[in-house]
């Protein structure tokens, strides 16, 4: 680790001044991913903002069909709620349970890590995002490896999950690190059937022909023959890009068995 | 005996309270007044020249005391890192040793490699000074492929291409002749993964210089203190070995990685004198990635001849292992004297021919781990096995049986150097068939199929060489050490016993099994018998643990050191019963005469020796405290029966082990629960092997599984429920009748998980770790 000023903010707007004033500062949230950077000497800010100290920005709440879930929310607290059983399933099985204790859904959509969960159910689920600057469609937030629609020093504040009529995630495990090789979130909703993807490709995407097909018939076999274009998808030492392929489907497969179930 | 403590009894280990609430002492957890960090700068570079290095900027960096390169170590008189163990080639030439300076010199020859290192107040300075470093580098090509490393660039001007030996064993002609007669030959290419040890504790070393007495004191982890001491002291000339003390404290796992004499704490208790303070090191986990010996990496061809009923008429087998870029501590032995060895496995095949050719790479150094070339040659042997029934389309169980070495024809001289001295095969292999219910394994196989999985069995009986060594044996083989143990048996005026052991327990519980093998020969509480290790101050000269040969040498030393206490105790007891020793008789802690009533318990006898009013002292000196040094006759030949089933997921390629059963002879077990633990901790090793472990170099020779976030280790919720059981055909040539347990679990079970899968999927085989990704892309090429 390097030395860095620890910056601890006790409102937004100081936050955002903190941010601000340094030439290179980062905000830190849960930590799951800064502080191993910071540790192994990846990173190397000046200024580490934290918002852990900020009021309401881990509130979880329900109200006409929507969850609201405050970007500073635990996974751990996520995994706690019953609104949306599929999302709360997702939240469980991040990480181990160290992680879960202090990772955050903010912090987690804002790194956007391409293997991450959260991303696949803010895109399955239609969810938009809030900052303390303006409203983000989950659909437009997503742009490539490690970015985000969010400016310099914007915050996300909230997460707003419509509740599905049903949905359901499937997630195959790297068996070292537990991220998704991929991930896939069904869900029908009130604006459609939606499919979100991670782990696949350079950020999370919606699968519009698996949308379609499940749209007409919600069920595995609608699935069959459709054929994943797997040219863009990651490729490490883990997974290949067609066993990615593969796996989108199969895990797609297994969300709407689930779903259906 | 005592039923609750004595030989037998699953007694729960003394070491656990203190290790699970955080009070163990580990090597970091000691400081010393006056201490200093020390952080290792290592090789970015696989293979590099060192053109030059800069340490002025390091200098100035605020905290920094000294910065040392590898010139200065070589100017004071330090020596390279030595292989303690000659290997001879077929032709007859020495193997050859690259040299090994601790620091590099001019060049670096693997990802990890230190060439510097920095003293500092802090670890964080130490870090800082430790960036600050600048070295002009000249990169070179790598060599990183184990098949194609003798043919590649060579790596070490002595070693043309990049061959350290090629060694054979067994008697190729008659081979040869087998092969020639054979009715069917089954041939199997195979590879044995490289796996990083990962040991829960990292490495770590603190030297510390005396002036004032001009000698060293070095805390590490080390699983055999006392020969970090002797290579430090005589072959690295640190410093005379009488000045010298080497403490290994409590150590937190090592498989084999913590038996060999590092750079580190090389470079910590040398320069120690040097900076005229204590230096501190402890390794990050990704300096254990890097720089830890790593284990197996072996690529073989495999050929079986047999008859057309199923008899193994020979066996010939051509592995080339790689050896890393250096010949650690006792490399050279694992892929011959602990691998071509083993090679009849269970069986009474006539003929046997191996060939081993080790080679050089740009990698990290490859020594023993866990099982240590016999996991490799329970793989090579019970994988050709099983390919063999199935082109014969026997049953294997079947076509093991009818090769079984059996039980009347112990001792058995094999054709590969090794007399087993007692076994029995067949019955291990039936208790495990019963437990894994073996029968109804077809309604199982239907019900998997039946939901779309791909079901499969396999089988794994291994043989394997514990207890290491006849010293005479060993050293005639090239080994530069004897391999016997110590023991110190000091009785205290209360009658309680401390005992100094040569062994040293990383994890295997020898406070609890040692304390239970005192307590039950002497009649004495369990509670009153404290086992000391790990320090060459208190213990005499001994080998430390590895090879399984804690309870089979260490043991047996300390039974033989406590005859020596019960004869003298006789002795003693004699004069107070005014008899001869002859005819005093010792049983159940009590030392009793025929012509008394009053049998004499143990602590009374203790104290009678230590305050001496009953015995002439000038017949039978005063104290109760007696030495011995065990020096085995043999090997001990732990053997077993496994059997797993796999259930697959064509869809994912997940394999998910169903059932794992395990039935192992250990000889006598002095405890149960103990031996038990070491068996699931070896399946667990082993089973990772199989599914999950994998270091893997790119074609730079940068470690691409350098972490955990690529490198996978078991977990609990990777493995089954294992049914573990036992045999017992007690060893015939030490006075315990044990064998030793601490690797079997990891020897014998990646063959049975791979020849289940193989099974499963119907091919030949699958490269291991099976991962899903593999048994993914092996059933999209059949398909």
């Amino acid at each position: 680790m390097y030395t860095f000023n620890f910056r601890r903010a006790s409102n937004l707007e100081e936050a955002q001044q903190l941010h601000q004033s340094s030439s290179d500062a980062v905000y830190v949230s849960g930590g799951m991913t800064l502080i191993p950077s910071l540790k192994l000497r990846l990173a190397s800010p000046d200024d580490v903002v934290d918002l852990s100290r900020i009021d309401g920005l881990s509130a979880i709440s329900s109200a006409d069909g929507v969850l609201s879930v405050g970007a500073m929310a635990r996974h751990c607290d996520v995994a706690a709620t019953t609104d949306i059983p599929a999302l709360a399933a997702l939240a469980n099985r991040i990480g181990d349970a160290q992680v879960r204790n202090r990772g955050t859904i903010g912090g987690s959509l804002a790194n956007n890590d391409p293997a991450a969960d959260y991303p696949a159910a803010v895109l399955g689920l239609g969810a938009t995002i809030h900052t303390n600057r303006r409203t983000i469609a989950g659909d437009d937030f997503f742009v490539d490896l490690f970015e985000t629609a969010l400016d310099d020093g914007e915050i996300i504040m909230r997460v707003d999950f419509p509740t599905p009529k049903r949905a359901a995630y499937a997630k195959f495990a790297n068996q070292a690190s537990k991220y998704a090789v991929v991930g896939v979130m069904v869900a029908e909703t009130d604006s459609g059937v939606r499919v979100g993807v991670t782990g696949a490709g350079a950020c999370a995407f919606r699968l519009t022909s698996f949308e379609d097909a499940l749209s007409t018939n919600m069920s595995a076999s609608a699935l069959a023959g459709i054929d994943v274009d797997s040219s863009d998808f990651n490729s490490d030492l883990h997974a290949s890009a067609a066993y990615r392929g593969s796996l989108v489907t199969v895990m797609a497969k297994q969300a709407v068995e689930q779903l259906t179930a | 005996m005592n039923a609750e403590t004595g030989i037998g009894a699953s007694v729960l280990r003394k070491e656990d309270a203190r290790f699970i609430t955080g009070k163990g002492q580990y090597t970091d957890d000691i400081s010393v007044f006056g201490q200093t960090h020390c952080v290792f700068v290592r090789s970015p570079h696989a293979r590099a020249k060192i053109n030059s290095i800069n340490t002025d900027a390091a200098m100035a960096v605020d905290g920094v005391i000294r910065v040392f390169t590898g010139g200065e170590l070589v100017e004071d008189g330090i020596g390279d890192l030595p292989c303690g163990w000659v290997v001879t080639s077929k032709d007859g030439t020495p193997m050859v040793a690259p040299p090994h300076p601790p620091i590099a010199t001019s060049v670096v020859n693997y990802v990890g490699e230190p060439y510097a290192f920095v003293v500092a107040e802090t670890l964080q300075a130490a870090r800082d000074g430790a960036e600050a470093v600048e070295a002009d580098f000249e990169i070179l090509e790598a060599v990183v492929d184990t098949a194609t490393a003798s043919s590649s660039t060579q790596i070490h001007e002595n070693a043309p291409s990049n061959q350290a030996y090629d060694w054979e064993l067994g008697d190729k002609e008659a081979t040869d002749a087998a092969f020639a007669a054979a009715d069917h030959v089954t041939t199997l290419d195979i590879t044995n993964n490289r796996l990083i040890p990962n040991a829960i504790e990292p490495r770590a070393a603190l030297g510390s210089y005396d002036a004032a007495s001009s000698t060293y004191t070095l805390y590490t982890t080390s699983q055999n203190p006392h020969v970090e001491r002797v290579v430090l002291a005589l072959f690295v000339n640190v410093a005379p070995e009488a000045n010298l003390r080497v403490i290994s404290p409590d150590v937190g796992g090592g498989f084999g990685s913590k038996i060999f004499v590092y750079a580190e704490e090389t470079a910590v208790i040398w320069a120690s004198a040097k900076v005229g303070r204590p230096i501190k090191w402890r390794a990050d986990r990704t300096e254990s990635f890097l720089a830890d010996a790593h284990g197996r990496d072996h690529v073989t061809k495999a050929e079986l001849a047999l008859s057309s009923e199923g008899e193994m008429l020979g066996l010939r087998v051509k592995t080339i292992a790689n050896m890393g870029a250096y010949l650690s501590t006792f490399s050279s032995s694992v892929p011959t004297y602990l691998y071509g060895t083993l090679m009849a496995g269970q069986y009474k095949t006539p003929a046997i021919y191996v060939e081993t050719q080790a080679v050089f790479t740009n990698t990290a150094p490859v020594d023993a781990y866990r099982g240590a070339g016999r996991p490799e040659a329970t793989y090579v042997v019970e994988r050709i096995v099983e390919t063999a029934a199935r082109e014969l389309n026997m049953d294997p169980v079947e076509l093991r049986r009818k090769n079984f070495i059996p039980p009347d024809a112990f001792p058995y001289q094999t054709p590969v150097a090794l007399e087993y001295d007692t076994g029995n095969y067949a019955a291990s292999m039936g208790k495990a068939l019963e437990i894994a219910d073996h029968d109804s394994y077809a309604a199982r196989k239907a019900a998997s199929e039946g939901n779309g999985k791909l079901r499969g069995r396999g089988y794994s009986c291994y043989i394997e060489a514990c207890g290491i060594a006849p010293s005479q044996l060993v050293i005639s083989l090239g080994a530069g050490v004897g391999l016997f143990e110590s023991a110190e048996v000091r009785v205290d005026v209360s009658g309680s016993v401390t005992v100094m052991t040569g062994s040293h327990s990383h994890g295997q519980g020898h406070e609890t099994t040692f304390a239970q093998l005192v307590s039950d020969r002497l009649g004495i509480p369990f509670d009153s018998v404290n086992v000391i290790h790990g320090d060459t101050g208190r213990s005499d000269y001994g080998l430390g643990t590895y090879g399984s040969r804690s309870i089979a040498v260490g043991g047996s030393a300390i039974d033989r050191a406590l005859d020596k206490i019960i004869a003298k105790g006789k002795k003693i007891a004699a004069h107070m019963f005014e008899t001869t020793d002859d005819q005093v008789e010792f049983a159940e802690g009590q030392f009793s005469y025929a012509g008394s009533n009053e049998p004499k318990p143990f602590a009374e006898i203790a104290g009678a020796a230590y305050i001496p009013a009953v015995y002439p002292l000038d017949e039978l000196e005063p104290g109760l405290s007696e030495k011995a040094f065990y020096d085995p006759q043999n090997f001990t030949y732990p053997a077993g029966s496994y059997v797993c089933e796999v259930e697959i997921d064509p869809s994912t390629g997940v394999t998910e082990i169903q059932k794992f059963v395990a039935v192992d002879d250990f000889g006598n077990v002095i405890n149960p629960m103990i031996v038990e633990g070491q068996v699931h901790g070896g399946l667990a090793q082993g089973i990772g092997q199989a599914l999950l472990e994998h270091g893997i170099y790119d074609a730079d020779g940068n470690l691409s599984t350098g972490s955990y976030m690529d490198y996978a280790m078991p977990r609990a919720a990777d493995l089954p429920d294992f049914e573990v059981d036992m045999t017992s055909t007690p060893c015939t040539h030490n006075p315990l009748g044990v064998k030793g347990c601490g690797e079997a679990g990891a020897i014998g079970s990646p063959a049975a998980v791979m020849n289940a899968i193989t099974d499963a999927l119907g091919v030949k085989d699958v490269p291991m770790p099976a991962t899903p990704h593999t048994v993914w892309e092996t059933i999209q090429q059949g398909a």
